[in-house]
């Protein structure tokens, strides 16, 4: 069976029963996901049985969404690629997937990651390793990778991920769709579990900017149950899907086209802004001085509040528990479970996070990292007041191979270079595919937003997908 | 520079046994990320203001009424060891 490539819109427009839909994509998937290794958990039945019950005549009626693995669904095997949560199955829904329920959409798979969202490959998930459709010896970048390269492949129609240090926007400028974060507080983390809660947003992975904005508009708004949710209204995202950029200040900053740039990324980009400039944006300089003390920003951040974070995993209440010899004791029955559930990438980050909060060295490393996320903040701050948007590759490289950077894990922090500034200062941001590499890999530009601005991404967006066609390329 | 003493220590307040082999990579790992992160020192922050949430937020209070929650079947539900509507675990005090 061919894999599917329609949007929403089509899906809609050709007016597919639902039933019937779901049961070709997962025939797809059982055909073709061997070679990619997308989905972690079909839920076939489930997903039947919520089209059976779903809303009809709502915005999302019937479309199948892939949800990353670290979304509760109840009932579903949520397992964050961990073998600590292995059969772990949530007695909840996390609030987009009740949003998504509300709104008519069938989820109906979970797709791999990073184990925990730690990575930037998709190659630290306990079950496999995903592949990138476009060239199978390469990584689809990471952790929302099986998300993406479902998309991607076209085993599915649209997905969920999450992106804290760039989880989305890279592995969607790795496998040539559309990735967005939202602002921070924009969509409910209820139900996300947890890696670093300050930077953390779920997002959609789509072929087009149109199902991006569709999507967004299902998951977005106030939730009680998140208390770092904001309260501002939803605007309506399909009015900003308008085709013209005319007289937009795009900003572009200089650091981001220095050294270390790959040369064919680098031309793709500055392609594109000039294709921006020619349907009448305004192209204004800028600086974001800080921004390469991000990553190691980030480092210090990300991982105090992923050790913090994982402290639950305590083989007492859920996820793995390690075999009890006699006489094992309650401290060596949780370090012991620990130890053997989580994986490499994930004891690091443990480590490096209780390091940097440990006495002594909480002001060295925590406080003085968040002094300098104020510095990256302001400097976003200064550039939007001479631009409305800004515009940088998504990532320094397009995709890297497999098994490349694994053993080195700060050559694969820096990989999100580009992206990690804009989780520390909690702005929105969309990657949209943008090129390709003489040797066939995607490239994304990514375009940066205000705080709650969504829509300048979705109308700068849209207006570039209506005079491009690289959104519309498939993978052989 | 980090040593395999502390490399130990930050193991045992994390709840995570080490295998010899682990310490010796990790002790590796994490030098060269630390010295990746010095870069700091490079920023004079002394007058900053740290930003613990990127959006400002407000402390979120509910009124307190009784309200519906997780049956004790559903909360146990992926517990790996119960018995009698606990969870089950080995003697804390001996």
């Amino acid at each position: 069976m061919k894999p599917e490539f329609r949007t929403i819109k089509q899906i809609k427009n050709d007016k597919e029963k639902s039933c019937v839909l779901i049961k070709k994509m997962s025939e797809i998937i059982k055909q073709n996901d061997i070679n990619i290794g997308a989905y972690v958990h079909l839920s076939l039945e489930s997903a039947l049985l919520c089209a059976r019950v779903a809303p009809k005549d709502k915005t999302l009626s019937g479309i199948p969404v892939a949800i990353k693995d670290n979304i509760c669904e109840q009932g579903i095997p949520t397992c964050c690629a961990s073998k600590i949560l292995e059969g772990f199955k949530p007695p909840y829904n996390a609030t987009v997937i009740k949003k998504l329920k509300e709104a008519g959409a069938i989820p109906f798979g979970k797709t791999n990651m990073d184990e925990f969202a730690f990575g930037s490959s998709t190659e630290t998930s306990f079950y496999k390793i995903t592949k990138n459709p476009w060239d199978k010896t390469r990584v689809p970048g990471g952790s929302s990778g099986g998300s993406a390269a479902a998309v991607a492949s076209g085993e599915a129609v649209c997905a969920l991920g999450s992106d804290t240090g760039g989880s989305i926007r890279q592995p969607a400028s790795f496998c040539g769709v559309v990735g967005l974060k939202p602002t921070y507080g924009r969509v409910s983390r209820y139900g996300l579990i947890a890696f670093a809660s300050g930077l953390d947003q779920i997002g959609p992975i789509t072929r087009t900017v149109e199902d991006s904005a569709m999507l967004l508009q299902t998951i977005a708004g106030y939730d009680p149950k998140d208390s770092t949710s904001v309260d501002i209204p939803v605007p309506d995202y399909s009015k900003s899907l308008i085709q013209s950029v005319k007289g937009l200040k795009i900003g572009v900053p200089e650091e981001c086209f220095a050294q270390g740039l790959d040369k064919e990324i680098e031309d793709s980009v500055k392609e594109a802004i000039n294709l921006l400039q020619k349907l009448g944006g305004k192209i204004i300089k800028i600086q974001l001085p800080h921004m390469e003390y991000s990553v190691a920003t980030y480092c210090i951040i990300a991982t105090a509040e992923a050790s913090s974070n994982l402290a639950r995993f305590d083989a007492v209440r859920y996820g793995y528990r390690a075999e009890e010899p006699e006489g094992l004791g309650a401290i060596e029955m949780v370090s012991k479970s620990r130890s053997i559930g989580f994986g490499s990438e994930t004891k690091r980050r443990i480590l490096l996070g209780t390091y940097v909060l440990s006495s002594g060295y909480y002001e060295a490393y925590y406080i003085k990292a968040q002094k300098v996320r104020t510095l990256i903040k302001e400097d976003f701050e200064d550039a939007f007041k001479v631009c409305d948007c800004i515009i940088m590759p998504t990532s320094p490289t397009p995709a890297f191979k497999i098994g490349e950077k694994i053993k080195d894990p700060l050559s694969m922090y820096l990989s999100d270079i580009f992206t990690i500034s804009i989780n520390l200062a909690g702005l929105p941001a969309i990657s949209v595919p943008c090129g390709f590499t003489s040797s066939g890999l995607p490239i994304g530009m990514q375009i940066i937003g205000r705080a709650f601005d969504e829509e300048m991404l979705f109308k700068i967006g849209f207006a570039y997908q209506s005079n491009t066609r690289w959104h519309t390329m498939k993978p052989e | 520079m980090i040593d395999k003493k502390t490399v130990l220590s930050v193991a045992g307040l994390a709840r995570l046994s080490l295998k010899e082999e682990e310490i010796n990579l990790y002790q590796r790992q994490l030098a060269d990320v630390l010295s990746y992160i010095d870069k700091l020192n490079q920023l004079d922050v002394r007058d900053v203001e740290p930003t613990f949430h990127a959006i400002s937020v407000e402390n979120v209070l509910r009124e307190d009424k009784l309200q519906e929650s997780l049956s004790v079947e559903n909360v146990l539900s992926n517990a790996p060891s119960k018995e009698r509507g606990c969870f089950k675990v080995p003697k804390i005090i001996s």
